[in-house]
């Protein structure tokens, strides 16, 4: 059948199981656009570039596919770039499609020509320019599977103008994936292997530290039966939220510079750190050289790049993480710990019921009290979405997620505007799902035009605004480490209630905790988006926090204030 | 000095992945050879680096999950064969060529072009002894020098070879 290079573009990605495609249209592109119109593929019109990236992410953070978003060259590439590089550092599958000048005039400086290859560079998995019709579906189908093998991690295609025009041939049955033949690496030799197993019978104060690399090789079921053999207290990283249910005893909570006290401290005094699917990022250790001193470990991890990069490992089993599981569970003793769990209970102290609501009323509104409160108004079953600084350390605090990805957040990047976004493409990828979006002020007016994305497409997508008129977490740390300085971080924003109204949006300013309740039951009730104006108190701070470069036992714990403290000091 | 092999898709801009990925490790690369192998499609690299044992691990890994490098190796700890190549241009008067043939033949270099004020001699070797050569040149007057950098090889019967063409069996995609 012969076809056109954007014809076979939409019917290769047809056959690959996309349904939508999240995009922005321009000259060079236009063939493509063209095309697509005769597809059967669904065209979500963003407006912004970013916002297209963001949601292909979101959208392969909510279903573990692969998300596809698209844009033309020069600046709807350039766009594209932050977005890339959020699905790099926390290794989602996103497929990125760009179109790109012709051939001929490839290097000439044309009007909107930019080496988008050159720029993603760093910041894709890999990337490819496309100039031949002929080999549009065979790399294009090489991008997905690139995407979401190994680690995934995002994929760019940028495909000449020329090449979208020209015909070719085009049988499935002969465009299949022709990669480099690699050389295949044994994973671990048998002695790492039983010396892992040694490490894990024999240790008295075992820890794991659970990654984001269990939700992505599907290691939800063998990690629970890891766990429970060995009875393993187990700290979430923030992207590993939801691989393990925050109900279950053995949870006790998230780690690292935002992370619980007795998390905290219980990394500081174990003698064996298994860390699954996760990497050590700097947020997660403080200061190297005191980590975890008296702790072996154990890195289940399929990067290889990432053994014995931040911390030395004794025993570094090279895989996918349900693979590596399945075959250490055979081999672990059923374990009590009886001491160790004490130890930790001992250093949760009274905390361990973070009931927040249950404090008498100040009559100020925390964050806090918006987060715990959407997580029992949801029975803590939505997905959501969060951005970046305060809200999403508090949203991971308070919100308690028992299912995998159902907490979707800009982890290693740190990209505010991510949430918005990333909603719409979590709401494509689960359209029956409660979704919410937790942002702040600040990050929310990055990408707040992607609310006309939301009334065009009809979804609902709730949106949460945490609005304490500062850019929170800069401010925080001015207010610890620049003498309250607040340069730059006071916020002017608009009436975001109203602003949803001129975009066709419910809109609701909240400012008392009595409200908050009542507010959130009416947006889940109601049939479209409502977008909630949450006015929280203003210089509240994130606690506890192990200031950058601090050891990870010393953290800022929190003042006398009408909030819980979050653990007592053991 | 770490020394490391990697055998790579032979394509425009490999080169670029390998040596932006050097760069964004903070990783000085001290002389990188790239050539062709028996197979068309596929090109050696030969990869010195200044960095230590630790450096050279993180850049082995992280070169060898470039979807266009077949194979990464650092064999700075194997027994090596390392070789370079220099054409170093020298003054030579009448009065001074005997001296400077006198003094090739115990590096074993080769005169391959003479003219009436300088020579050009062909050597070939390890850095050392072409570091050697230049050292009791320069009196002479050294004028103009290329270097190949390293190619380096592992003795006997430790081999390094590409992996057979046959193509990877698709990873499944998860969930």
């Amino acid at each position: 059948m012969k076809l056109t290079g954007a014809e076979i573009l939409c019917e290769t990605l047809e056959h690959l199981g996309v349904k939508d495609i999240f995009g922005y249209p321009g000259g060079a592109i236009l063939p493509v656009y063209d095309a697509l119109g005769k597809s059967k593929l669904h065209h979500v019109l963003v407006r912004h570039e970013q916002g297209a990236t963001h949601m292909a992410d979101g959208y392969a953070r909510a279903s573990g596919g692969v998300g596809v978003a698209m844009a033309t060259s020069g600046p709807g590439a350039t766009n594209m770039v932050t977005g890339i590089a959020t699905a790099m550092l926390d290794s989602s599958p996103v497929v990125c499609i760009t179109g790109q000048v012709g051939s001929k005039l490839l290097g000439s400086d044309a009007f909107q020509e930019v080496d988008i290859t050159g720029i993603t560079m760093p910041i894709t998995k890999h990337n490819v320019v496309v100039s031949r019709a002929e080999d549009i579906a065979r790399t294009v189908r090489e991008a997905f599977q690139i995407a979401n093998s190994g680690r995934p991690g995002p994929v760019l295609v940028d495909i000449t103008k020329d090449a979208q025009q020209a015909s070719a041939e085009f049988d499935w049955g002969k465009c299949a994936p022709k990669l480099p033949a690699k050389r295949k690496r044994p994973s671990y030799d048998q002695a790492e292997f039983d010396r892992a197993i040694e490490l894990l019978n024999s240790a008295k104060r075992p820890l794991i530290l659970a990654g984001h690399g269990i939700m992505i090789s599907g290691a939800m079921k063998a990690f629970s039966e890891f766990v429970h053999a060995g009875h393993f207290p187990v700290a979430m990283t923030l992207l590993g939220i939801g691989a393990f249910p925050a109900n279950d005893p053995l949870n006790l909570g998230m780690m690292g510079m935002h992370g619980e006290a007795w998390v905290n401290h219980a990394i500081q005094e174990a003698d064996l750190l298994i860390a699954v699917g996760m990497r050590f990022d700097d947020r997660v250790t403080g200061d190297l050289r005191t980590y975890a001193k008296s702790a072996k470990k154990i890195h289940i991890e399929i990067d290889r790049a990432e053994i014995n990069k931040n911390v030395k490992v004794d025993a570094a089993l090279v895989g996918d993480a349900r693979e590596v599981l399945e075959q250490l569970n055979p081999h672990m003793e059923k374990k009590e710990r009886p001491d160790w769990h004490a130890r930790i209970k001992e250093m949760k102290g009274d905390s361990a019921v973070r009931d927040i609501q249950s404090l008498p009323d100040s009559g100020h509104l925390y964050a806090a009290h918006v987060i715990n409160d959407l997580w029992k108004e949801t029975n803590g079953e939505a997905i959501v979405v969060t951005d970046v600084g305060q809200h999403q350390m508090w949203e991971a605090q308070y919100y308690h997620h028992n299912k995998p990805r159902t907490l979707i957040t800009s982890g290693g990047l740190g990209t505010m505007g991510f949430a918005l976004p990333a909603a719409i493409g979590s709401k494509f990828a689960k359209p029956n799902a409660d979704v919410w979006v937790v942002v702040g002020d600040g990050g929310f007016q990055m990408t707040m035009c992607e609310l006309a994305t939301i009334v065009q497409e009809k979804i609902k997508v709730n949106i949460a605004i945490i609005n304490n008129g500062y850019l929170g977490m800069v401010r925080q740390w001015q207010e610890f480490f620049y003498d309250k300085r607040y340069v730059a971080t006071p916020l002017v924003a608009p009436d975001f209630a109203a602003l949803a109204n001129s975009f066709g949006i419910r809109g609701e300013r909240i400012t008392a905790r009595a409200d908050v309740v009542p507010t959130i039951r009416a947006a889940r009730e109601y049939k479209e988006s409502v977008l909630i104006d949450f006015r929280v108190e203003q210089e509240d701070s994130v606690y506890p926090m192990v200031p950058a470069g601090a050891s990870l036992h010393e953290m800022i714990r929190r003042p006398n204030n009408p909030l819980v403290e979050t653990a007592t000091e053991p | 000095m770490q020394t490391l092999v990697a055998y790579v898709e032979n394509k425009p801009g490999v080169l670029n992945r390998v040596s932006s990925l050097a760069r964004r490790l903070a990783i000085n690369i001290d002389s990188l050879t790239v050539g062709p192998t028996e197979n068309e499609e596929i090109a050696r690299m030969t990869i010195v680096a200044h960095t230590d044992a630790k450096g050279a691990h993180r850049l082995e890994a992280s070169l060898e999950k470039l979807v266009d490098v077949l194979l990464a190796e650092n064999i700075s700890e194997r027994s090596l064969l390392e070789r370079d190549l220099a054409l170093i241009k020298v003054a030579a008067d009448q009065q001074s060529r005997p001296h400077l043939m006198d003094l090739l033949k115990v590096f074993r270099g080769r005169v391959v072009d003479v003219a009436p004020d300088s020579l050009i001699v062909e050597v070939s070797g390890t850095v050392d002894k072409i570091d050697g050569l230049l050292e009791v040149l320069r009196p002479y007057g050294v004028l103009e020098m290329a270097r190949t950098g390293r190619i380096a090889m592992t003795r006997g019967g430790d081999l390094l070879q590409p992996p057979a063409s046959e193509v990877e069996p698709a990873a499944a995609t998860k969930n």
